[in-house]
């Protein structure tokens, strides 16, 4: 925190979206808050600048001289090299070799060098690329660029800025997020869960009346769908001292299924009816303007009951508006099919999402769900989280002894994807009959969450709490972390020796926190790199530091990738082995650290997160 | 200056557009919105002549007439709007068509097109909103001291307010304009690029 800072920032660097809300400290006291929302200035035709409260997350990398002098100016830079936001977008309909979209989800890949320029991911060679960690800068310094241009007395370096990321967000993708903000010169950093600020997006927007909305024993459950991310977190209600607590006990796993693969969805399957139906074919721009068309024509059919389709018209290219034009229609029963039944379908608390054998080892696309049903994800989440209210102090949990899930006694939902009502009632009408057949009562769905920015505007709005004005979400860390050593034991010819898990981080350490070094001591070579598997587990919160496993389920561990520790060879013999106790800790910032530390001596070392699996070897 | 010399919006918006460039380009201009700035008026005053010049022009009678001053609107902003109806909804292309030989089913396809896009635009560049908070076809009352640009009497216009009559129409006003800003370099006359598709 800054004592200089003016302003609390709230940055949602979305999948699809970016967007800036920012709370005037000076004018703000207790509930009474003073926000705004940026209008962020942006190219959205070539010479053409408006301001929008949405920056799409998308980048455009032209050719030389592909576009005409001065098309990508802005008000802070007459020529800059590339475009982002809008017009990005826009151009890259057209020509997608040149377009980078969903760098974020790129920066949670453990399969790919996230330090490699590798985005656009299909383009060929002439095209200057990225990296997933440049593509989050470029966002990040476009909406700095934006803030000083409009508030030039308080440059954004000196606010207490706030960046969300998605809850199931590892470490590595967490750091990289936070190395991204650091290149942008966002020092006064805080990272936030964003279930957690649309949490308090709600709360903020109760004016002061949530706690007469929730209670002890309430276990919340935020269902955030956003673009391409489906995020979901438990927020258990407490007590202390005679006042509400909130904590968040648990996060799910990366999910990469949204909104974008909804609409797309849609479009392919009223481009089959067209492609049937006519002998024209959709070129790869009129299937982006029939999923713009299908996204319209889905909120329409989700929001008037009444109607029973609406029609599409995908316009030609050419000039030829008439004639040129293809028609189609998306009816009711198509959008409830393949919307509702495809990505909502009714299922038992104990169905599972359908895993399909992987096809090769490595992926060079990003990794998506393989089973699109939202609702059957949500039901592994609850169930694998079980026990997530055990242990949190001041909490009387409702739960009846023999339940098979965690029982959500209310639900916020978050997203574009919610917009419309009757997805929201499906989720809730689904989770509702699992609890009804679990001997529990039903969960109410909190409303009056603004779908669009509220992970901007709670963002903001933590970054004003924070300064002790109101409520906070208590959580630390949603896994324990564990380094693998392999067990001392006779080489079995054919068998891998055995992998032992010793934890090194409990679960919920909390921001600026050092734990114990573990007591068990790892070898490192001197002057060269050493990488030990690593582990992430959400559900064991009662191991400490030190724990050691030798056998684990699958659900229980996770493997994330390797930790990785460099001996500098100064003052010692290379190939030396010098034994080391590893010590984890959460920074101030939200990211986890990681150092060796020799039986000998003050030295520390960092060990890094590995960022680039997938490196060319 | 009163009320019926205020210029309309559309001509504020005009002259601001015009008052920008000159501003930049022209230094005498320059100096002229500088002085109104300060409160003073625009044109200096003429260097040859002793103080008591105004005092002199009272005196002078007579004066001609003066011509009316007719407003021109720029092309600018006009040629920003036409790109941005063609962008969204593809404007010229529709009004470029020839309608004598396509279907009406063809174009009730193409308007769609046409009218959402033209829609998006509007609203999200324009904020318009009708003058007339009655439905049309109710009796309504204009009062005394109506505003002559906003309500325009038909049909038997005689005497004096207030009048009542059927509301016909409950016309439209524009309260605010938000047209992009463009890159100097930039030329609005290009209302849409040609496109070449490189295989």
């Amino acid at each position: 925190m800054s004592d200089e800072a003016s302003y609390a920032v709230g940055i949602d660097l979305g999948t699809t979206h970016c967007a800036l809300s920012y709370v005037d400290l000076d004018l703000s006291e207790g509930e009474e808050v003073a926000q705004h929302t940026l209008a962020i200035p942006q190219v959205v035709t070539p010479g053409n600048i408006e301001g929008r409260e949405l920056l799409p997350s998308f980048l455009y990398l032209p050719a030389t001289g592909e576009l005409g002098e001065g098309a990508l100016t802005l008000p802070w830079d007459e020529s800059p090299s590339f475009g982002v936001g809008e017009v990005a977008r826009a151009l890259g309909a057209k020509t997608p070799i040149r377009v980078v979209s969903s760098a974020k989800s790129w920066l949670c890949h453990g399969g790919v060098d996230r330090l490699a320029p590798i985005l656009p991911s299909h383009a060929p060679d002439e095209v200057t690329k990225v990296s997933p960690l440049q593509a989050s800068i470029l966002y990040l310094e476009h909406l700095r660029d934006a803030w000083n241009d409009k508030h030039p007395d308080a440059p954004l370096d000196e606010q207490d800025v706030v960046i969300t990321v998605p809850a199931s967000f590892d470490p590595a993708a967490r750091e990289l997020t936070a190395e991204a903000a650091r290149d942008a010169g966002l020092d006064n950093l805080v990272l936030l869960e964003e279930p957690q600020a649309a949490l308090y997006s709600w709360i903020q927007g109760t004016d002061g009346t949530w706690r007469d909305q929730v209670e002890v024993g309430d276990v919340i459950l935020v269902v955030d769908v956003g673009g391409g991310t489906t995020d979901l977190s438990l927020m258990a209600v407490s007590e202390r001292e005679g006042a509400l607590e909130l904590h968040r006990v648990a996060v799910g796993d990366h999910i990469l299924l949204g909104g974008d693969n909804m609409d797309l969805a849609l479009a392919v399957s009223v481009r089959a009816k067209i492609e049937q139906e006519s002998d024209k074919t959709l070129d790869a721009w009129q299937l982006g303007a029939l999923t713009h068309a299908c996204r319209a024509a889905k909120e329409s059919l989700l929001g008037d009951p009444d109607l029973e389709s609406v029609p599409i018209v995908v316009p030609s290219r050419g000039r030829k508006l008439i004639g040129g034009s293809i028609r189609s229609e998306l009816t009711r029963a198509e959008v409830e099919q393949l919307l509702v039944e495809g990505f909502f379908p009714e299922c038992a608390s104990g169905d599972r999402p359908k895993h399909r054998a992987r096809v090769g080892l490595t992926q060079l696309g990003l990794p998506y769900a393989q089973d699109a049903a939202v609702t059957r994800h949500l039901a592994a989440f609850l169930a694998k989280q079980l026990g997530a209210t055990e242990d949190v102090e001041g909490f009387t949990p409702k739960l009846p002894e023999d339940a098979t899930f965690l029982h959500p006694t209310a639900i916020l939902f978050n997203g574009g994807v919610f917009e419309s009502a009757l997805l929201e009632e499906r989720v809730a009408a689904q989770i509702n009959a699992w609890l009804e057949a679990d001997g529990g009562e039903p969960a109410r769905v909190l409303e009056g969450g603004s779908l669009g920015l509220a992970v901007a505007r709670g963002a903001a709005y933590y970054g004003y709490v924070r300064r002790g004005e109101g409520v906070r979400i208590r959580g630390g860390t949603a896994q324990a972390y564990y380094v693998g050593v392999e067990a001392a034991m006779p080489a079995v010819p054919g068998m891998e020796p055995p992998i032992t898990a010793i934890c090194i981080a409990p679960f919920g350490i909390e921001e600026g926190t050092r734990c114990e070094p573990a007591a068990q001591e790892l070898g490192l070579v001197v002057g060269e790199p050493v990488s030990f598997r690593f582990f992430g587990s959400s559900v064991r919160r009662d191991d400490q530091v030190g724990t050691v496993l030798e056998r684990w389920s699958a659900d229980e561990l996770e493997e994330l990738p390797e930790i990785q520790a460099t001996l500098p060879a100064e003052g010692k013999t290379p190939g030396d082995v010098v034994p080391v106790r590893l010590q984890a800790g959460v920074t101030e910032v939200g990211v986890l650290e990681l150092e060796a530390i020799p039986r000998e001596g003050d030295d520390r070392w960092k060990v890094e997160l590995d960022v680039r699996a997938g490196e060319t070897q | 200056m009163s009320d019926d010399q205020a210029p309309s919006f559309f001509a504020r918006l005009l002259l601001a557009w015009v008052a920008y460039f000159r501003t930049i380009f022209d230094a005498e201009f320059a100096a002229g919105v500088v002085r109104l700035r300060d409160g003073q008026p625009a044109l200096p005053p003429p260097k040859d002549e002793p103080e008591e010049a105004p005092k002199k022009k009272k005196k002078k009678k007579k004066k001609p007439k003066p011509a009316p001053v007719l407003k021109e609107a720029g092309p600018g902003a006009a040629l920003q709007l036409l790109g941005l109806l063609q962008r969204e909804g593809r404007f010229i292309d529709f009004m470029e068509e020839e309608l004598a030989d396509a279907s009406d089913e063809d174009i009730g396809a193409a308007a769609r097109v046409v009218h959402e896009g033209c829609k998006k635009a509007l609203e999200e560049h324009f904020t318009i909103e009708p003058i007339h908070a009655s439905e049309e076809g109710e009796t309504v009352k204009v009062e005394e001291g109506y505003d002559a640009h906003s309500i325009r009497l038909t049909g038997n216009v005689v005497g004096e307010p207030p009048f009542e009559g059927e509301l016909t129409h409950r016309g439209w006003k524009c309260s605010e304009v938000e047209l992009p800003k463009m890159s100097e370099k930039h030329d609005p006359s290009i209302l849409a690029p040609a496109e070449v598709e490189l295989a």
